[in-house]
């Protein structure tokens, strides 16, 4: 779909003002990748339904919508207190407010030697190698127009270096923070981490937003490169009003033997698409897809997901679980290449999903594309309802319906938590997707008792 | 007043007739067993008084201590203080064993006006009815019921019981599929509960558990109908001669009755 004229005048408009404003700072080869990027993303547009990968998402909402960049809300520093979005025991907080890096909000403790956490807009200033090297270099601008135009504006985000043989196990924080001004803003949050060889880290985006529900956008992308031997632990978490549309890619370059798990977790948003697109690019690497979603009311959530086997002797896994409610969608595109050298590939696809109304939807799709004659690929999706004799077991026990509804929600959601390490991060999503669940659905019936209160605590005995 | 009174019960599930007037009362403290051949309607009676919704209630009334246990949904029956440890227990991946009777026992104390209890306050209880089953502490975190055994389901019924302490407790075909081991270790749990607050009624179809929990009364069904109550020499009366005798009795009633 062509960009329709006058959201075209806006973009060209947007780019050009940025461009000139940061003129100053911006290294020639950062202008080059910005202009290709522009120029690719005026050339394709926005994408159809008509297109493969967007068959059952339509973003005819946000192709229509004129979004500016929210250069005036600069530094007007939100007064909500970040207290609900700190993570306990995390190594470094970064906060970024409509996708600036804010250092008054942001909180880095001692890190040890050879790790680097900081504002990708002060690297590029600083004129940092590494960036130069890396930056576009894998995220494919030509394949997703969401991706060009992430690139065309790159302008902040986080910047995370762990050097060769490093172990960084607490996890880094990366607060997202949409302000919701008069008018509709969007923002290009771009990351890049770099664990090089035998290294470790663990990182975590989190998509919020405060202030008013004022349709936003909020077009993230991050390239993460994994050495040998390296291990890296991704999540990601999408909680932002229900007038927000959130596009996000997370591009894996993965080494030898390198182990990355990404862990998607979309539980707000109006319109969703996380694309997950890892590259085994080194032998023996193994990789990790794990998500859940959680939609109601008219949520759309697509799950996007490129996997490539590019090398022998990989395994990927990709596990998805989703909750669907009301009149929400979901969507699990789960694409697996296998490239002809990549002998001896182990890919496995489960995607499993409860539905709990009758208009609440699904799409799954699996897509294989094998290149090379000795792999194993499986794939499996199930679609069900809240199993009736549970429900009443947990009854039958004293438990009020809408607690054992959410109890075996819970128990599902579980699943994917469950493949999560043990950890900071583990815990702060797992918080996260109680306080979503304890949101009443629309289908929910009221308990015989008046039920005061949030629900209890959700620990285990033991 | 009787704990539990059931007048001229009469229900039906999948357009039949199964319970076609059923009277019954039970007092504090009293054990009652509920006997009968496949498909007399012991189950449906028992799935009735836990509340289970697929069944339809076409006529009568059922008194829980004077309320109408009826009008009840199957939690706020649990509350009020009904118990039935199920045939066949279901299993709940993915929620722990402890935590899920931590949470039950809540519910109940929360709608009774007591204090709730946290992790340290419940974790001596849960210990100690774990002991009463000969249980192993493992159970605490495992999964509801998934990857039981048979036996250890069945142990797991009681342990519940045990630690919600019903005020009506049935127990359905408790003894199905266990061995003789599990089996006294079940009815050891079943009577350490037995109490002067407290009714029990058994439903079986073999007289085999009834050696070890001893009943007050024991009723025959027969076709949705109790044909026969006795003592608990009636269940060895059943166990010598079989149900074709009582179901021959009950033919030559029926037409009289119908």
């Amino acid at each position: 779909m062509a960009v329709e004229s006058a959201q075209l005048e806006t973009y060209l408009e947007t780019f050009t003002d940025l461009a000139k404003e940061t003129a100053q700072e911006t290294p020639p080869w950062l202008r080059d990748l910005r202009d290709r990027a522009f120029a690719r993303f005026c050339e394709v547009g926005f994408p159809t339904t008509r297109d493969e990968d967007w068959r059952f998402t339509n973003i005819a909402a946000v192709a229509r919508t004129s979004f500016r960049l929210p250069r005036d809300n600069r530094d007007r520093l939100p007064q909500t207190d970040l207290a609900a979005w700190r993570m306990e025991g995390a190594a470094a907080q970064l906060a970024f407010v409509d996708g600036r890096f804010m250092p008054q909000l942001s909180s880095v403790g001692a890190l040890p030697a050879g790790v680097t956490v900081s504002s990708l807009h002060d690297e590029i200033v600083r004129g940092t190698p590494l960036i130069a090297e890396h930056l576009g270099r894998y995220l494919d601008i030509d394949r997703d127009p969401f991706s060009a135009l992430n690139t065309a504006y790159i302008e902040d985000g986080a910047y995370v270096h762990v050097r060769s043989g490093i172990v960084l196990e607490r996890p880094i924080h990366l607060l997202f923070i949409g302000t919701g001004g008069e008018s509709p803003a969007m923002t290009h949050p771009r990351n890049l981490i770099i664990v090089e060889e035998e290294a470790q880290a663990s990182i975590l985006e989190d998509y919020v937003s405060i202030g008013a529900e004022t349709p936003a956008l909020s077009n993230a992308a991050t390239e993460l490169v994994a050495g040998n031997n390296g291990n890296v632990i991704h999540t990601m978490i999408e909680r932002e009003h229900l007038s927000s549309f959130n596009f996000s890619t997370l591009r894996i370059e993965q080494a030898r033997t390198a182990n990355v798990a990404s862990h998607s977790v979309l539980l707000g948003g109006a319109l969703v698409r996380n694309n997950v697109h890892p590259v085994l690019n080194g032998e023996g690497g193994e990789c990790l897809i794990n998500g859940l979603f959680v939609g109601s009311g008219r949520q759309h959530l697509d799950n996007y997901m490129l996997v490539e086997h590019a090398k022998p002797h990989c395994a990927s896994r990709q596990f998805y679980n989703g909750i669907l409610d009301g009149h929400s969608h979901g969507v699990f595109h789960g694409r697996i290449i296998v490239h002809r050298d990549a002998q001896k590939t182990d890919a496995k696809q489960t995607n499993r999903n409860l539905l709990l109304s009758d208009d609440a939807q699904i799409d799954t799709k699996p897509q294989l594309e094998i290149y090379a004659d000795d792999v194993k690929c499986t794939h499996g999706a199930t679609i069900g309802q809240i199993e009736e004799n549970a429900l009443f077991y947990l009854r039958s026990r004293g438990i009020g319906e809408s607690d054992a509804r959410r109890l075996l929600l819970q128990a599902f959601a579980g699943e994917c938590l469950d493949r999560m390490k043990p950890g900071a991060a583990r815990d702060y999503a797992e918080a996260a997707i109680r306080a979503r669940l304890l949101i009443p659905g629309e289908d929910a019936s009221t308990d015989h008792r008046s039920e005061g209160g949030p629900g209890r605590r959700w620990e285990e005995v033991g | 007043m009787s704990l539990l009174e059931i007048k001229n019960l009469h229900v039906r599930a999948s357009g039949h007739e199964i319970l076609k007037g059923i009277d019954l009362a039970v007092n504090a403290g009293e054990v009652h067993s509920i006997m009968g051949p496949n498909g007399s309607g012991k189950s449906t009676l028992a799935q009735v008084l836990s509340r289970r919704e697929s069944y339809e209630v076409t006529g009568g009334e059922i008194l829980l201590d004077g309320k109408d246990l009826l009008a009840m949904k199957p939690d706020q029956a649990a509350c009020e203080g009904v118990f039935m440890a199920f045939q066949y227990p279901v299993e709940i991946p993915g929620i722990g064993n402890a935590y899920f009777m931590r949470t039950a026992l809540n519910a109940i104390r929360k709608y009774r006006g007591h204090d709730e209890l946290d992790a340290i306050d419940f974790l001596p209880l849960f210990r100690e009815k774990l002991k009463l089953l000969e249980m192993d502490e493992k159970m605490m975190s495992r999964s509801v019921n998934e990857g039981f055994s048979g036996g250890e389901k069945k142990r797991n019924e009681i342990l519940q019981m045990a630690v919600l302490e019903p005020r009506l407790a049935i127990l359905d075909e408790t003894d199905s599929g266990l061995d003789i081991d599990a089996m006294r270790i079940v009815a050891h749990g079943v009577n350490a509960m037995r109490s002067p607050d407290r009714a029990m009624i058994v439903v079986t179809h073999y007289q085999r558990l009834l050696n070890y929990i001893v009943p007050d009364f024991v009723h025959v069904l027969v076709d949705g109908r109790i044909v026969r109550s006795g003592g608990a020499e009636l269940a060895h009366e059943l166990e010598s001669r079989g149900y074709g005798w009582v179901e021959a009795e009950a033919r030559q009633v029926a037409p009289a009755s119908a």
